[in-house]
């Protein structure tokens, strides 16, 4: 009997005027073109300089802010209200004020104090951006401090310690190879959880699910009908996603294929039930796509995609842990940076087997052919 | 209303107890009783609201009477709704063939849910598509089928595991008067393979092709006889006016 059913399913899928092409059009949109746009790195950010010193220190500092490439040097204020106003009209995005006497107070040692204000509208973009302007100003500094002190003073002797960074598994904190596997488990989620529960919620609104529950078509049967062909689906658009991240960023998993495949197919499953029980409960489309864009935001800001878990509050951590897409998030991750294998992610592991379970037990327990 | 004979159990297929379905306080069927005998076309009338569909829907096993007890094909509809299922055809109000599948694409879907073979499928779909003179149409998708056909169709298709019973639920809305008639001749025809039919209709000349009629008003069976004792009984000419005059007591509108 599955087999008819089978068939019916990919006829209907592969005769939908949109289905097939979204299935190839939005991994390769989503791969290609979003990790290139949406990028951690802060640049171009707006400067608003007040100098209020007008010596060669301060345009040498100026000139040096300028050409790290992080900032453009949109307004220049003659006071800090002035600037104010250009941060208000967004054409400056953080201010720096130089007192007066600003060389005069360093050459003579006496030490000075630069003011930044960042717009922290965008707080993240404000915490970069201070951070670069007090990294270049610290660079200043040092290079004054070797200029300044004669030779051999005790000032140049005095010991500073250099960091040196090594950035593991993302030597040159490349922020495609982080987000490129998270892309790939963010499709597969939207495409293999969310698209058979909105074909069971077609065929309700349609008629056809009464013509299907009125025969005796056991139940966990329809399911799984509707559910193959999406677990196909997913593997061929994991297939496409691993391709696309060799070709277009070389990137090629630094554990196993075969680990990645494995948990693919639990999350896959995961997922799929999930959107079964959303299509039991939604009767219109309207209701199931509210009900999954509430479910996939909350999914996604809890994913640690953007921001990471660790760093969240103690409850959120706790709703982070039922999140099926956090999970399947660390093992992509840590599998194409780290090369994890399954005894490492063992823990991910069972949360997904149990999410598996769960999740389709309840799709199949509450779809009723019969309503009371 | 009638009372159901012990003797003619064995020969019904349809019985109905006291079957009752409410909705919260709303009581859409209200205690009705009847029983439907094998080979027969049973009329299922009432005014829109009346509770024709929910009746409907507890005998053909999708929904769950809130009480009473019905038996349909030989299985309780309260517990047996699986093996309800697999002996009864059903056609609901609305179409419920799949538009995106071609005739004979949506012929075989529904046969081998019902268990038939392939090759069964295969000779009786050929069959179906020369009675029918759908020869042509075979290869069409549904969607582009005009309504009549559609109906024609999604009748066939329901009888084509050959049920006990078939429900048909307002089988010939909106569809022409020349494929109505048709639609009819297969209802006879069905008959004629011993496959009992329960139909609603709003079409008062359909209910004269029914071999008995029932009539609910409000969730209840007011009346329900052959057309010509139901005429004789209401001092009407038609089973309009039989209609008209039951009908007109009803106090709930649609719903």
């Amino acid at each position: 009997m599955i087999r008819y059913l089978l068939r019916k399913e990919f006829k209907q899928l592969m005769r939908n005027p949109f289905i097939p092409k979204m299935l190839i059009g939005f991994p390769l949109m989503v791969l290609l073109v979003l990790p290139w746009a949406a990028s951690y790195e802060i640049k171009n950010l707006n400067l608003s300089v007040v100098d209020n010193d007008h010596s060669p220190y301060s345009r040498r500092l100026t000139e040096k802010i300028t050409s790290s490439g992080y900032f453009l040097l949109t307004d220049k204020s003659a006071g800090f209200k002035q600037a104010l106003e250009a941060v208000e009209e967004n054409r400056a995005d953080i201010i720096l004020e130089i007192p007066p006497r600003f060389e005069k107070d360093l050459v003579t040692g006496r030490g000075t104090k630069l003011m930044i204000a960042p717009n922290a509208v965008n707080g993240m973009k404000a915490g970069v951006g201070m951070t670069y302007l007090a990294s270049i100003v610290g660079d200043f500094n040092s290079e004054l401090v070797r200029e300044i002190a004669p030779a051999g003073s005790s000032t140049a002797s005095v010991p500073t310690i250099q960091i040196d960074s090594q950035f593991k598994f993302n030597p040159h904190l490349n922020y495609r190879v982080y987000m490129v596997p998270a892309l790939i488990v963010l499709i597969l989620t939207l495409l293999c959880g969310f698209l058979p529960g909105v074909s069971i919620v077609m065929e309700k609104e349609i008629g056809t699910m009464e013509q299907i529950n009125v025969s005796p078509v056991p139940k966990a049967m329809f399911i799984l009908a509707k559910l193959i062909p999406f677990w196909i689906i997913g593997f061929f658009i994991l297939t496409v996603g691993s391709i696309i991240a060799w070709a277009a960023y070389g990137l090629v998993p630094a554990g196993h294929y075969y680990t990645i495949y494995l948990f693919a197919t639990v999350y896959i499953i995961t997922v799929s039930g999930l959107g079964l029980i959303i299509s039991n409960y939604a009767q219109t489309m309207q209701q199931a796509m509210f009900i999954v864009f509430f479910f996939m935001l909350i999914f996604i800001m809890l994913s640690g995609l953007y921001t990471p878990v660790e760093s969240m509050p103690e409850w959120a951590k706790w709703v982070a842990a039922f999140n099926p897409l956090k999970h399947f998030m660390v093992v992509m991750r840590s599998v194409f940076l780290k090369g994890s294998s399954l005894a490492d992610l063992s823990v991910e592991m069972y949360a997904l087997l149990g999410f598996a379970v769960f999740f389709n037990s309840w799709a199949v327990i509450s779809y009723r052919k019969t309503n009371n | 209303m009638q009372q159901v004979k012990p003797e003619s159990k064995s020969d019904s297929v349809i019985v109905a107890e006291n079957l009752t379905k409410k909705f919260g306080s709303f009581t859409a069927v209200d205690r009705i009783s009847f029983d439907v005998k094998r080979g027969e076309i049973f009329g299922f009338l009432g005014a829109n609201g009346a509770g024709k569909t929910t009746a409907m829907r507890m005998l053909s096993g999708l929904s769950i009477p809130t009480s009473g007890r019905g038996v349909v094909a030989g299985f309780d509809i309260g517990t047996e709704t699986e093996m309800v299922k697999k002996n009864i055809g059903y056609m609901s109000q609305k179409f419920s063939l799949y538009d995106d599948l071609k005739v004979w694409e949506n012929i075989e879907l529904f046969g081998g849910i019902y268990g038939l073979k392939k090759t069964e499928i295969e000779t009786k779909t050929d069959e179906l598509m020369r009675a029918l003179n759908f020869e042509s149409e075979r290869n069409k998708l549904v969607g582009e089928l005009p309504l009549g056909f559609k109906q024609k169709l999604a009748f066939s298709v329901s009888i084509f595991h050959n049920p006990q019973v078939v429900f048909l639920d307002e089988p010939t809305g909106g569809v022409d008067p020349i494929t109505r008639r048709q639609f009819w001749e297969l209802i006879y025809d069905a008959t004629s393979r011993g496959i009992t039919v329960f139909v609603t209709t709003h079409y008062m000349d359909e209910a004269e092709y029914c071999d008995r009629v029932s009539i609910m008003v409000d969730g209840k069976i007011e009346a329900l006889d052959t057309p010509a004792i139901l005429k004789r009984q209401f001092n009407a000419d038609s089973m309009d006016g039989v209609f008209q005059q039951l009908a007109r007591k009803a106090t709930r509108g649609d719903i």
